[in-house]
């Protein structure tokens, strides 16, 4: 159960080797976990996840395989983490950057980053929402992207599939409301991590350890959506009303 | 046997029917539940053959404050309708269904001369509650827990099996139904004691007080003199200055004018309703600091003898409904531990804490607890209790709070499960070693684990 202090004794992470889910699960200050699933391919880098987790004395640490682009899989995965125990809180932390000139180059990339991102999140998310319906609590932390906020000419692959899943995830949200459960969007800018390796950074770069400590922050505070950093809110609020004929010359 | 009140009517206090999203007193962590109001043993026997894989509880009043009285898919019984009160007084007990409120008793008994043998701070809780949480008040150093008053109650079991049990006949499954915080079954309603008064006023002495050593010393040397005793300690100031009040019932000759004419009186109201409050709340170090030097100041340096009436005396926030509210949506906790005599150092050391991240409380009430009964989950145990609210949303808390349990375990104590709403489940094992104990006796009453709740999944109970 999540306390009072919004901090949980179970865990489920969508995504299991993410590096923002394993920092954030790194950073609730008084480790009342007892259960943390990661699930995700089976990967030396969920292996080392699972060594990371353990060696810093979480107890109850387990992997699940989980292939977010199999849809036909999920409904087995999510069943079977919660047929063991209730979930306080799942981590939707999969996706894919991928690269905008090849997925504009081969649509058929472009098809796959929209998959995982999408259509797999999709899939599993309204899974897990049932599930945490008939428990009648858990958060569902939902991995979105400022990139989603408004679809940019570098890189509208990606960002459309985060404007679908936020989309996705404040309707989904509405329809939990009264339920127990609830959807909390966290919106990052740009995080140094695997997935942006050898980008150039943006301003207002961060680290996963930075986005941790506002999704724990958010948990307790029963936040709905939130940015990373917070700033972002303005900036992006800022972007957003930029005339398109202008917005496209932005060298962004 | 007299019918006092047999309207068998949904209360204005009645939960709504169907899908709810249910908290307790602190407003911190919700789950929903599906509420379903029973009226009969029937209805309540049936409830427990329809109980799906997420089980049952009883709610009653709300007035616990974490997840005592949610349990998330669960269904949640509203006893409200159960509210029979019946006198007998004869034997000066009453017989009451567990759905009434100690308020609705009140109102029924007072004026008939008859006090309940125990009121939390409250009267706005069930005597299902009473029974859950085994309550007490501020007559504890004499009287006990409101448990150690009930002479036989009558419990359905997890089979749906209707038991009548005392303390005699079925010692185990009544002492664990004590404090069992509604684990081993429904009970529909409860046979206890009552004091016989003269009047609804109590007698009141009044002293404020210089300091933590300066409150204890009183208490440790006056308590046993006074049927009612409790300290309001100030978290604000440093010293742990404070007022301690303690009275018994004032008999029907000490009333003047025209409290004299009608002695048994009892008609206490709500004055306000606090609104909802959408951002951080009213409750801020600077408003914190403004009402503890109020309220210090506005106890008299010294008074004996004063008339109060049971509402002023025992229940002064049940003038405002709902005055949880003004903790706004993070809402807040209240952190209640009970040490032996020999840790009371302990008490100065957590309020130097708290005040420490910024924690600051209004309602800081410090009391010595007499023998404890033998429930294993009953709370109280002899030597001090203390209990501080603090709002949720205070950084640090979580971290001051754990370090403040360990104390707490070092010294032989425990914390209160009414309250309770963030401890961990090795700190509830290790400071309730009878738990083993009382799982063999919920298990023979409940084998299946029908009963459930937020609280006992989070504390593996």
């Amino acid at each position: 159960m999540m306390d009072a202090l919004g901090e949980p004794q179970s865990v489920l992470v969508l995504g299991g080797s993410s590096e923002i889910a394993l920092a954030t699960v790194l950073a609730l200050p008084r480790g009342r976990l007892r259960r943390v699933v990661l699930a995700g391919r089976p990967s030396p880098a969920r292996d080392a996840a699972v060594a990371t987790l353990t060696g810093a004395g979480v107890s109850g640490v387990e992997a699940v395989d989980f292939e977010a682009a199999d849809t036909a899989t999920h409904a087995q995965v999510i069943d079977g983490v919660f047929d063991a125990g209730d979930v306080d809180v799942v981590l939707l932390a999969f996706g894919v950057l991928g690269d905008q000139a090849e997925a504009e180059a081969d649509p058929d990339t472009a098809v796959q980053i929209a998959t995982v991102n999408y259509t797999g999140a999709v899939s599993v998310g309204l899974r897990v929402a049932s599930r945490l319906r008939r428990q009648g609590h858990g958060t569902l932390v939902v991995l979105s992207s400022v990139a989603g906020d408004r679809a940019r000419r570098s890189n509208f692959v990606y960002g459309s599939t985060k404007a679908g899943l936020d989309a996705f995830s404040q309707g989904l949200g509405d329809a939990l409301h009264g339920t127990g459960a609830r959807v909390l969007i966290v919106r990052p800018g740009f995080v140094r991590t695997r997935m942006t390796t050898g980008l150039e950074e943006a301003p207002m770069t961060i680290d996963p350890q930075d986005v941790a400590k506002i999704i724990v922050t958010a948990l307790r505070k029963g936040k709905e959506t939130v940015y990373a950093p917070g700033p972002l809110r303005f900036v992006m609020a800022g972007l957003k009303s930029v005339p398109r004929p202008l917005f496209r010359k932005l060298p962004i | 046997m007299t019918v006092v009140d047999a309207t068998g009517a949904d209360s204005p206090l009645s939960l709504r029917e169907g899908e709810q999203t249910l908290t307790g007193w602190g407003r911190t962590a919700p789950s929903a539940g599906i509420v379903r109001r029973v009226r009969t043993v029937d209805d309540i026997r049936a409830a427990i053959s329809d109980a799906g894989p997420r089980g049952i509880l009883a709610r009653g009043l709300g007035r616990s404050y974490g997840d005592a009285a949610q349990s998330g898919g669960a269904s949640i019984l509203d006893l409200s309708a159960m509210n029979r009160i019946e006198l007998d007084p004869a034997t000066g007990t009453a017989h009451v269904g567990a759905g009434a409120s100690l308020d609705s008793v009140m109102r029924a008994l007072v004026p008939h001369g008859w006090f309940v043998p125990v009121t939390p701070g409250t009267r706005m809780v069930t005597v299902g509650g009473a029974i859950a949480a085994d309550v007490h008040g501020k007559n504890h150093h004499r009287d006990g827990t409101f448990g150690s008053h009930v002479e036989t109650m009558t419990l359905v079991d997890g089979r749906g099996e209707v038991h009548v049990v005392d303390r005699e006949s079925s010692p185990e499954a009544f002492w664990a139904t004590v404090g069992g915080m509604g684990l081993t079954g429904i009970v529909t309603q409860a046979t206890f004691d009552l004091i016989p008064i003269t009047s609804s006023r109590i007698s009141v002495d009044t002293e404020r007080t210089s300091s933590l050593d300066d409150v204890m010393d009183r208490m440790i040397t006056g308590d046993d003199a006074y049927r009612y005793s409790v300290a309001w300690v100030d978290s604000v100031h440093p010293s742990g200055r404070g007022v301690l009040t303690r009275g018994d019932h004032a008999s029907a000759d000490q009333l003047a004018g025209k409290a004299a004419q009608a002695p048994l009186e009892f008609e206490p109201k709500v004055l306000a309703t606090a609104p909802p409050i959408p951002t951080n709340g009213l409750v801020n170090p600077l408003t914190m600091r403004a009402f503890n030097e109020a309220w210090f100041r506005k106890a008299p340096k010294q008074r004996t003898g004063e008339l109060q009436t049971i509402a002023e005396f025992f229940h002064p926030l049940d003038i405002v409904q709902d005055w949880n509210r003004v903790y706004g949506p993070s809402g807040f906790l209240q952190y209640q531990f009970a040490v032996p005599d020999s840790a009371g150092e302990l008490v100065g050391r957590a309020l130097a804490a708290l005040r420490g991240v910024g924690a600051l409380s209004a309602l800081t009430v410090l009391k010595r607890f007499g023998a404890a009964n033998p429930g294993p989950l009953s709370f109280p145990q002899p030597g001090w209790t203390l209990a501080v609210d603090v709002p949720a949303g205070v950084d640090g808390l979580g971290v001051v709070l754990d370090q403040l349990d360990d104390e707490v375990l070092a010294a032989g104590g425990r914390l209160y499960l009414a309250k309770d709403s963030r401890m961990s489940p090795a700190m509830m094992a290790a400071t309730y070693p009878r738990l083993s104990e009382w799982q063999r006796h919920r298990d023979a009453l409940d084998p299946q684990g029908v009963f459930t709740s937020d609280l006992a999944r989070r504390l593996s109970l």
